[in-house]
């Protein structure tokens, strides 16, 4: 018996149209329409598209919890052995609902789910470490292509297996690690590897490093002795006793913290909170990783106007680079509210 | 103002000031307690030239 497949489409794919219908609501027919066509063919005889389900577009935007809801109800009703959305390619609102409809019914049925999305879709950032999603090109004219990998890794999903691979199998990877059996042991291929880098040849890393964001640098401060200056660190740097808890490690949170009228670090006043450094040259001097005292005697002399009255702290120990981004946009949102010029960080 | 002036260019900075030491890196235990402030002021310096000079790409303001 052939697995049934729930299939989620837009308004523009089912043909009913384009933008001026973004905004009906939705409505489940059975069997196939539009990209489901082909996608069933290919599917099948393994698995059969039993109903699609289509939604505009806004009407999803302004509605997802219920429309989600809606598509878990259907693939109840229907028996899904899993559900398809799109492809979307690298229309934003689509794909966002394609992959939350995907991701909804996956965590509420637990039934394997795939959407097909371009790399720069909003959906593949937001989804990708939860849902398969097969990456296509930006356009519709991409359609040949994706829909028959889109069948393989559907059929692959609904028979139970993993992805072990998925750049070769044509999916954003999820950036997850999966225990794996290899015909030869890591040292062993860390050594081919390791040899083919040495030979300048072509090699495929089994962990690759996180790509960090590039920021465009900002024109340089023009009068100095009349800007204000803030500091920021992820040393560590508290007031004595950690009022506000900041981990060892692993840091969930910052603090802000008032110097005004503060003209020198002290021992006993300051601390570090970072338990990835020897904490005794910092806890004698907290100046050595906050140059407060520097910064204070720069202002008197009139080399920069002011020194901002708060200072932010973290600490900057195995932390997830996801709460650093957080934690930064914060600290950057309270600086620009008032008005600094310029901010040094310092680290350790 | 960093230490480990790679981590600092992996993750992005634009503007980076080599420092001292991982614990200390605006200090220097062993000095007497002014020649260390001379050892700091200078470091901060050198990061306000670095926030008063135009940059295109990533840059290390060394000595």
């Amino acid at each position: 018996m052939a697995y049934k497949v729930v299939h989620y489409i837009n308004q523009f794919f089912a043909g009913i149209g384009g933008e001026e219908k973004a905004d009906i609501a939705p409505e489940v027919r059975e069997g196939k329409v539009g990209p489901g066509m082909g996608l069933g063919q290919l599917l099948a005889p393994d698995a059969e598209i039993v109903a699609t389900f289509i939604c505009g577009d806004n009407y999803f935007a302004t509605n997802s919890d219920k429309v989600c809801q809606e598509v878990i109800d259907c693939c109840k009703k229907y028996k899904a052995d899993a559900l398809i959305a799109g492809p979307a390619f690298n229309a934003g609102r689509y794909g966002t609902a394609c992959a939350s409809v995907c991701a909804a019914v996956q965590k509420e049925l637990g039934i394997p789910t795939l959407t097909a999305l371009y790399k720069e879709n909003p959906g593949v950032d937001l989804f990708r470490k939860e849902i398969v999603i097969v990456e296509t090109a930006n356009s519709a004219r991409g359609m040949g292509k994706a829909l028959p990998t889109m069948a393989a890794v559907a059929k692959k999903l609904l028979s139970g297996k993993a992805i072990e691979d998925p750049a070769a199998e044509g999916v954003f990877s999820k950036g997850i690690r999966q225990n794996m059996f290899y015909s030869e042991p890591g040292a062993e291929r860390a050594v081919k590897m390791l040899i083919k880098k040495l030979k300048k040849e072509p090699f495929t890393t089994e962990y690759p490093m996180p790509v960090f964001d590039r920021v465009t640098p900002r024109p340089p401060v023009k009068d100095m002795s009349h800007a204000k200056i803030a500091i920021v660190t992820s040393g560590g740097i508290v007031p004595f006793g950690n009022p506000d808890h900041i981990a060892a490690s692993s840091a969930q949170n910052f603090g802000e913290y008032d110097i005004s009228g503060v003209t020198d670090l002290k021992k006993g006043e300051y601390q570090t909170a970072h338990g990835g450094y020897d904490q005794t040259y910092a806890n004698q001097d907290p100046d050595r990783v906050l140059p407060v005292d520097v910064l204070r005697d720069l202002v008197r002399e009139g080399k920069i106007g002011s020194l901002y009255e708060h200072y932010y702290a973290t600490v900057g120990n195995g932390t997830a680079v996801a709460n650093a981004k957080k934690f930064g946009t914060e600290i950057g949102k309270k600086l620009k509210d008032a008005n600094v010029q310029a901010v040094i960080l310092t680290s350790t | 103002m960093c230490t480990i002036v790679p981590i600092s260019l992996s993750i992005g900075a634009n503007r980076i000031v080599p420092t001292v030491s991982i614990p200390y890196p605006l200090g220097n235990p062993e000095l007497p307690a002014e020649k260390e402030k001379e050892l700091r002021r200078h470091l901060v310096e050198k990061a306000l030239n670095a926030l008063a000079t135009p940059v295109d790409d990533q840059t290390v303001f060394n000595d």
